[in-house]
């Protein structure tokens, strides 16, 4: 498998044979209110159906830069967002983009469980198409059940789907926010640290889920932990300080990582 | 004491502790004491002070009696009930939707400077003396109102639907509707204050799932912030109801006093806060005394029981988002 060279702003050129392009950026820069960059000049490729973890240590950009693929950044009005970032070749910050559809095309799952807690189960998995004017009960009902079977929570919620979210477990909240990701149906779908509030068991669930998905749906996850990224990726992609050090099929980077930064990150020279 | 505040304690080196300890234990549960005591001691002289008037009418005829008459010695509280509720809620229908919208305005749409300048305003508005806000109400707004709104309203009731008339009254200066305007004014900033509060409170994740689900701005109100604000708001409203039905001297000196049932909406009128604060110094007989004891000892009890009411759906608001 062969590798990129991030620093040609081609990422996606050279993803493994036989997978294609779904997201890319190409010199994507963020920078907050308070002057400081949270990414400088990313070019970076995700591809399809595939699993992407960002990895890193703590404060090097990986929230900075999975938000930008669904522009959540617009919501602070001094955060600015510089470069491309393309979903299907479309550049998502093209002026004429509307970041409602964005975010309807790019799903979000975030490291705290964010169910509504005055919704019930049903009504926490339809929120995003009742928003989109599927107001029909049958076609609620079909993708309620789809999407919780997607998330691998059905079983444990399908006799009390009108009690309220905010009533599971923890690892349960997460899989319903991930179902109420899921029930939009959208192409790409990213997590911020899923699990990291969660218990092993639930973890495990989450990742097994991950790999499920993943036959449906793009996903981009961030991870503090090395070995969740090891387990549930097949691209792994190193920030250090802002900036994107290496994209590599994971196994490779994992046995053979081609930056020196990432080979120290790694073997735990730092963290 | 807590056990947060005993381990505390017991993590100070030992000189710390000892009598000092006990001093501050003592005058602070001296001093909660004494306020949870005056309050109850207030309750039980204004009700031994009533007393006459519960005796002679009954705790209940006397809440349901419509004749208010010193002279005759007859005294019902019921035309005071009536208009402290009926005042109150016409306050709050009309203060609670704008002062609602005011607090979503700043608090979601607004630029900062903006929302600061209306939030300031607004506290402002909370600030001035309720006797300086009817002082102007007195001399210009009842009068405006009176000849510019209220006298053709009911000319044109006159000749077109005399039913409509009678229920609207002949207009006097002071009357319940100018009454209820001032007092939906005086409650604004409240309702606005606690609303806020409310909408403050919705975290920053709620809004964030909200958005990422592909949500407008005004669906992230509406799915996300309005629900999660919700009971907060509700308490925020019924906090404000509290302070409208205790609230005095803008009414005292805008409803035109009238002890005498039916009201009109154009014509005088009374609460129970405006029928004290008229009727204490004249009050030589002794049942005439009891009886506004008695007017005083209810509306204790109902501003009492709606703060309950509020605190019990504000603990209901925490211990239900599992928050602390
Ligand atoms: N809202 C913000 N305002 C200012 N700086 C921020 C903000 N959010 C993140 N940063 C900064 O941007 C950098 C990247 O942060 P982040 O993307 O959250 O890192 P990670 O997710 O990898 O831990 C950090 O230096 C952080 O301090
Ligand atoms: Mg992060």
């Amino acid at each position: 498998m062969d590798t990129i060279n991030v620093k040609d702003k081609d990422a996606g050129a050279t993803l493994a044979a036989g997978d294609e392009l779904r997201m890319e950026t190409v010199g994507l820069s963020v920078r907050y209110g308070t002057g400081n960059y949270g990414i400088r000049d990313v070019s970076m490729a995700v591809a399809d159906k595939r699993v992407t973890a960002l990895i890193g240590p703590s404060g090097c950009g990986k929230s900075t830069f999975l938000r930008s693929l669904n522009r959540m950044h617009d919501l602070a009005p001094d955060i600015t967002v510089t470069g491309q970032a393309f979903l299907d070749g479309e550049d998502l910050y093209a002026p004429d983009m509307d970041a409602v559809l964005v975010r309807r095309r790019v799903g979000m799952v975030f490291q705290k469980p964010t169910p509504f807690p005055t919704k019930s189960i049903y009504e926490n998995v339809c929120a995003g198409l009742r928003l989109v004017g599927v107001n029909k009960k049958a076609t609620l009902d079909e993708a309620v059940e789809r999407s919780l079977r997607g998330a691998a929570l059905w079983d444990e919620v399908k006799d009390r789907l009108k009690t309220p979210g905010g009533s599971l477990s923890g690892g349960q909240q997460q899989r319903l926010c991930i179902a109420r990701a899921l029930a939009v149906e959208p192409e790409v779908l990213l997590m911020d640290e899923p699990t990291s509030s969660l218990d092993p068991n639930a973890t495990i669930r989450i990742e097994q889920l991950i790999h499920e998905l993943k036959e449906q749906v793009t996903i981009v996850i961030v991870t503090h932990n090395m070995h969740q990224a090891a387990r549930v990726s097949d691209y792994t992609a190193f920030f250090y300080v802002g900036e994107l050090v290496e994209l590599s099929a994971t196994k490779e980077m994992f046995l053979k990582p081609r930056e020196k930064k990432t080979e120290e990150y790694l073997t735990g020279f730092f963290s | 004491m807590g056990p947060a505040q005993k381990s505390a304690a017991a993590a100070l080196p030992r000189a710390f502790r000892g009598p000092g300890d006990r001093v501050f234990k003592y005058a602070i549960v001296g001093l909660s004491s004494a306020v949870v005591a005056l309050a109850l001691v207030m309750a039980v002289v204004i009700y031994i002070e009533a007393r006459p008037t519960f005796k002679a009418f009954g705790y209940l005829s006397f809440l349901t009696e419509t004749t208010w008459d010193p002279v005759k010695s007859i005294h019902g509280a019921l035309p005071f009930i009536i208009g402290t509720f009926v005042t109150s809620f016409a306050a709050l229908a009309l203060a609670a939707i704008p002062a609602i919208a005011v607090a979503i305005f700043t608090s979601e749409y607004a630029p900062k400077w903006l929302a600061a300048v209306i939030n300031y305003t607004v506290d402002l508005l909370a600030a001035i003396p309720s006797v300086v806000v009817g002082l102007w109400a007195i001399f210009n707004f009842a009068p405006l109102m009176r000849d510019a709104v209220y006298m053709p309203i009911y000319l044109w009731a006159e000749a077109s639907a005399p039913w409509l008339a009678t229920m609207l009254g002949a207009p006097s200066t002071f009357n319940m509707t100018t009454g209820t305007i001032v007092l939906a004014l005086m409650i604004v900033p409240y309702t606005v204050a606690l609303s806020r509060d409310a909408i403050g409170q919705v975290p920053r994740d709620q809004r964030e799932a909200m958005w990422a689900l592909g949500a407008t701005k005004w669906e992230v109100i509406r799915q996300a912030v309005i629900p999660y604000a919700r009971t907060g708001i509700a308490a925020g409203v019924l906090l404000s109801l509290a302070r409208a039905l205790g609230e005095t001297m803008a009414l005292a000196m805008l409803i035109g006093n009238s002890n005498r049932l039916p009201f009109t909406l154009f014509g005088p009128a009374a609460t129970m806060p405006s029928l004290i604060i008229n009727e204490f110094r004249e009050a030589v007989e002794p049942l005439h005394y009891s009886s506004i004891m008695a007017v005083g000892f209810y509306l204790f009890i109902i501003t009492i029981g709606i703060n309950l009411v509020t605190s019990f759906v504000q603990r209901k608001l925490y211990m239900g988002r599992g928050m602390v």
